[in-house]
C-alpha cells in the first residue's frame, strides 16, 4: 500500500518542506516518543486489518474456521457476478449524477452569497445546517416526506406517477438517494467554493463590466477558470465520499427495492452474513483499488493547485 | 476586503481614488431579488427540519395522514416521553457524547503529537515516510476493512464504544496530520530556539509554544473529528455488539421495524438526536464555518 503511494507524496514534500527545517541532526528520543504511538495503533487497527482482509480475498475463508488459497479465483468469480456489477454500476452511476447535482447548486449557491445581498451570513448559516446533522436521521425525515407525504400530495394535485412512493420503484428509488445526498453535501462544497470566490479579486468584475461583459460572460470568462482548481478538488472529493454511500440508503431504500439502490459498501457489509467473506474481502479490495486511483488523482490535481496559487 | 484594496493600487493597475470613491456607493446597493431568490433555496434546508418538529408534536392518528407540513392538531407533546424511553435517550445520548469526546481527543493528541515530530524532524528519513504512511489511511474507506474489524474488535473486546472510538480517531488521524503539518511549517523555528536556549525541553516546547499557536488548527481538527464521530451511523452499527450501549443515530433504527405508525414518537426522536448539534452550531457558527473552511480548503 505504501510503496503505490510513495512516488508522488515523495515528489510533493520538497516543495512542503521548508529548506531551514533541514539544519536539525540527529532526533532526540522524545521525537520517537511523539510518533510512535501514532503508528503503533494506526498500523494495529487500519494497516493490518487492511492486510488481513487482502490476505483472505485470495481464500475461500467463511469467517471462521480453516481455509485454503484459492489464487485469483474470488476476482474471477467477481467479474462475472451480476449483483456486484449492478452495485458498482448502481454506485458509480449515483456517484457521477450526485456530484453534478451538488456541485452545481453549491456552485450557484456560493456565487449567490458572494453577491451583494441582505442576510448573507445568516443565509450561509443555515446553508451549512445540513453538515451538523447526522445522515441517518435525515434520511429517516427525507423517507417519510417520500414515502407519505410526496404520495399525498401528488394524488391531491392528480399526477399519477407519484402517487405511489418512488423509494418502492426500482427505476426512481435511486433520486431519492440523490436528492438527500446532495443535501447532505452541499454545503462543504459551498464552503469550499465561498472561500474559491473571495480570492478573486473585485477589480477584474469591474474591469470587464467597462468593457461591457454581461454576467454570463463574466461567470464564464473570470470565475470559471479562476475556480477550476477548486471545482476539480471537490469533484474528486465528492466522488470519493459518494462512492463510500451507505447511511443514506439504509435510512431511505435499505438497498431495495430488490437489489435496485444496492451500493457497493452495502454488498460487502453482506459478506459478514452471508457466508461469502472472503468473495466480498475480494470485492472490498476492488473497491479499494477504486479509491486509490481517485486519491491519487486527488493529491497530483491539489498539487498542481498549490503550485500555481 | 479590505486586504485586497490596500494591496492593489501598489500593482500600479487599477487608479485608485476612482475605485475608493466608487466603492461606498456599491456598498449600499443591495440585490433584493437574489436575496429573496437564495432565501427560498434556504427552504429546501429548512423543511425538512420544520417537518421535524412539526411531526414531532402530532398525534399517531395525525402522523399518519401523510401531510407532514400540516400544523399540529392538537398539540401533543406526549411523544417525546415515549421516544425518550423508548430509545433509552439518556443512556445513548451519554455514550455518543463519550465516544464523540474520546474521539476528538485521540485524534488531537495523536495527530498534533506526530505532526510536530514529522515537520520538526522532516529531513530524517524516518518521520518523513511516517508522514506517508499515515497519509496512506485517507485511500482507505471503511467498507474496505469492515468485515476484518468487525472480527479485531470482537478478539480483542473492543466491540464496544471504546472501539468505536479508536476507530473513529484512527481514520481522522490522516487528515488531522494532514492539517497540523501544514499549519506547522508556517511557524516560525525561531520561536523554539529562544525558548530552548533558555533550556527548555522538547516536552516543555511542545506544551508551552507549539500547542498554543495550534489554537486555529485545534478547532479545526477537533469540529471534523467531533461531526465526523457524533453523526456516524455506519462505524457504531458494525462495531457495537451490545445493541443497549448503541449510539444516538443507530438507536433511531428501532422506529423502522417495531411501531411501525408511530411517527410521532418516531420524529420526536429524530428532532432529539438533531436538537443537539444544530443549537451548538447556531450558537457558534461563524467559529464553525470559518473551521470548516480552514479545513476543508487546505484539504
Amino acid at each position: 500500500m505504501t510503496q503505490t503511494l510513495t512516488p508522488s507524496t515523495r515528489a510533493a514534500a520538497p516543495t512542503t518542506a521548508p529548506g531551514r527545517r533541514r539544519r536539525h541532526g540527529r532526533p532526540e528520543p522524545i521525537a520517537y516518543l511523539f510518533l510512535v504511538p501514532a503508528l503503533v495503533v494506526f498500523t494495529a487497527f487500519v494497516v493490518i486489518p487492511a492486510l488481513v482482509g487482502i490476505f483472505y480475498s485470495f481464500t475461500d475463508y467463511v469467517g471462521f474456521g480453516g481455509w485454503s488459497f484459492l489464487g485469483l479465483r474470488n476476482y474471477t468469480a467477481l467479474l462475472g457476478d451480476p449483483g456486484i456489477r449492478e452495485a458498482y454500476g448502481f454506485t458509480l452511476g449515483f456517484s457521477v449524477v450526485t456530484v453534478i447535482v451538488a456541485q452545481v447548486i453549491a456552485l450557484v449557491l456560493a456565487i449567490g452569497l458572494s453577491k451583494r445581498i441582505r442576510f448573507a451570513a445568516g443565509l450561509r448559516a443555515i446553508f451549512v445546517i445540513p453538515m451538523v446533522v447526522s445522515g441517518i436521521v435525515v434520511a429517516y425525515v427525507f423517507n417519510y416526506l417520500f414515502s407519505n407525504t410526496l404520495p399525498a400530495f401528488a394524488t391531491a394535485a392528480g399526477i399519477d406517477p407519484l402517487s405511489q412512493s418512488i423509494l418502492g420503484n426500482p427505476d426512481l428509488a435511486w433520486l431519492a438517494i440523490v436528492v438527500v445526498s446532495a443535501w447532505q453535501t452541499i454545503p462543504g462544497a459551498l464552503l469550499v467554493y465561498t472561500a474559491g470566490l473571495t480570492s478573486i479579486p473585485g477589480d477584474l468584475y469591474e474591469a470587464s463590466s467597462l468593457d461591457g461583459a454581461g454576467p454570463w460572460r463574466q461567470f464564464r470568462s473570470i470565475t470559471l477558470p479562476l475556480i477550476a482548481g477548486f471545482v476539480l478538488i471537490n469533484t474528486i472529493l465528492g466522488i470519493k465520499g459518494y462512492l463510500g454511500v451507505y447511511d443514506v440508503i439504509v435510512g431511505l431504500t435499505g438497498g431495495g427495492p430488490g437489489n435496485a439502490t444496492s451500493s457497493v459498501a452495502m454488498t460487502i457489509f453482506g459478506g459478514f452474513t452471508g457466508g461469502d467473506y472472503a468473495y466480498q474481502m475480494a470485492n472490498a479490495t476492488v473497491f479499494f483499488v477504486i479509491t486509490v486511483v481517485i486519491s491519487v488523482l486527488q493529491l497530483v490535481v491539489s498539487r498542481g493547485r498549490n503550485i500555481r496559487l | 476586503m479590505t486586504a485586497i484594496a490596500t494591496a492593489t493600487p501598489r500593482d500600479g493597475r487599477a487608479p485608485a481614488p476612482v475605485r475608493d470613491r466608487r466603492r461606498p456607493a456599491r456598498a449600499h446597493r443591495t440585490s433584493w431579488p437574489l436575496t429573496v431568490a437564495l432565501a427560498l433555496c434556504s427552504l429546501t434546508v429548512l423543511a425538512p427540519l420544520y417537518v421535524t418538529v412539526m411531526m414531532a408534536f402530532k398525534t399517531s392518528e395525525q402522523s399518519v395522514a401523510g401531510n407532514a407540513f400540516a400544523l399540529p392538531a392538537p398539540f401533543n407533546p406526549a411523544s417525546f416521553a415515549e421516544a425518550w424511553q423508548l430509545t433509552r435517550f439518556p443512556v445513548s445520548f451519554s455514550i455518543s457524547v463519550g465516544v464523540a469526546a474520546l474521539t476528538v481527543a485521540l485524534t488531537l493528541l495523536l495527530s498534533s503529537l506526530a505532526s510536530y515530530a514529522i515537520v520538526r524532524y522532516w529531513s530524517h528519513r524516518f518521520f518523513r515516510w511516517s508522514f506517508v504512511y499515515l497519509l496512506a489511511s485517507m485511500f482507505l474507506p471503511f467498507p474496505v476493512i469492515a468485515l476484518t474489524e468487525i472480527k479485531l474488535t470482537a478478539l480483542t473486546g473492543l466491540d464496544n464504544p471504546l472501539g468505536v472510538a479508536i476507530l473513529h480517531a484512527m481514520f481522522q488521524l490522516a487528515f488531522s496530520v494532514l492539517l497540523f503539518s501544514a499549519y506547522l511549517r508556517s511557524i516560525p523555528v525561531e520561536l523554539e530556539e529562544s525558548a530552548r536556549i533558555d533550556g527548555a525541553t522538547t516536552w516543555q516546547v511542545f506544551w508551552r509554544i507549539i500547542l498554543p499557536l495550534l489554537g486555529p488548527m485545534i478547532a479545526t481538527v477537533g469540529i471534523f473529528a467531533f461531526l465526523a464521530s457524533w453523526n456516524d451511523f455506519m462505524l457504531p452499527s458494525m462495531i457495537v455488539s451490545d445493541p443497549t450501549l448503541q449510539v444516538l443515530p443507530v438507536v433511531q433504527n428501532i422506529f423502522q421495524s417495531q411501531f411501525g405508525t408511530n411517527y410521532n414518537v418516531a420524529f420526536a426522536s429524530y428532532l432529539m438526536a438533531m436538537a443537539p448539534t444544530i443549537v451548538v452550531y447556531l450558537f457558534a457558527q461563524r467559529w464553525v464555518i470559518s473551521g470548516i473552511t480552514q479545513g476543508a480548503v487546505k484539504s
